[in-house]
């Protein structure tokens, strides 16, 4: 008898702790939303995408003699 | 008299061939106005291989350095063509050599964008840069 009390509230006592912890979270979320705002300010220099990034050092260094020659060959534009 | 007018013929062929010859690095020569504003800082190399502003230049100064960076980017294209290359990939490595090849005095653009006065030592390239 003892027994089958003490384990009879178990189920009615678990769910109530659920509900509490989600409605903690809702608590929480809902203050997270108000409170929490990140706020993002804009660099003041200008943001500078490097376009060449994606060239490599082995395909510059086949080229510089190729590079070297033109520029020689062409000193009004260089 | 036929030896003669050919031997005269020959002698203004030679001489029309020297005359072209003799003009020809002469004709290849940087516009005064590009040069002097080099000189003076007005105009950079940039590290894209194309010629850049450090200022607000006039009009005039405006479209000789458009006008040569045309030339630089048909020139490139040609050439990167030929060395089975992209333009941005030829372009970038003859922006290494010009940077290089600054004069004390002259302005280039550093790996992060700023212009900076060529010194007499080394100037501040990208780490790619032969």
């Amino acid at each position: 008898m003892s027994i089958a009390k003490s384990t009879g509230p178990r189920p009615n006592a678990h769910k109530p702790s659920m509900r509490k912890r989600a409605t903690w979270l809702m608590v929480l979320s809902a203050g997270g939303a108000l409170g929490g705002c990140i706020t993002v300010n804009a660099p003041e220099e200008p943001i500078v995408i490097e376009l060449n990034i994606n060239i490599k050092q082995e395909v510059i260094y086949r080229l510089a003699a190729d590079a070297g020659n033109t520029i020689e060959e062409n000193p009004d534009i260089f | 008299m036929i030896t003669r007018t050919l031997r005269l013929s020959v002698l203004a062929a030679s001489g029309a061939v020297l005359a072209l010859a003799l003009a020809g690095p002469a004709q290849a020569q940087r516009d005064p106005g590009y040069e002097a504003a080099r000189a003076s800082g007005q105009v950079g190399e940039r590290t894209d291989g194309y010629l850049g502003f450090t200022g607000s230049p006039d009009a005039g100064l405006r479209k000789v350095v458009d006008d040569i960076n045309i030339k630089r980017r048909a020139l490139y294209a040609q050439k990167a063509q030929a060395a089975r290359a992209t333009l941005e990939e030829y372009a970038f490595t003859a922006g290494c050599l010009a940077i290089a090849r600054t004069a004390p005095g002259e302005r280039y653009q550093a790996p992060d964008g700023s212009w900076q006065v060529r010194g007499s030592g080394l100037p501040v390239r990208d780490p790619r840069c032969p």
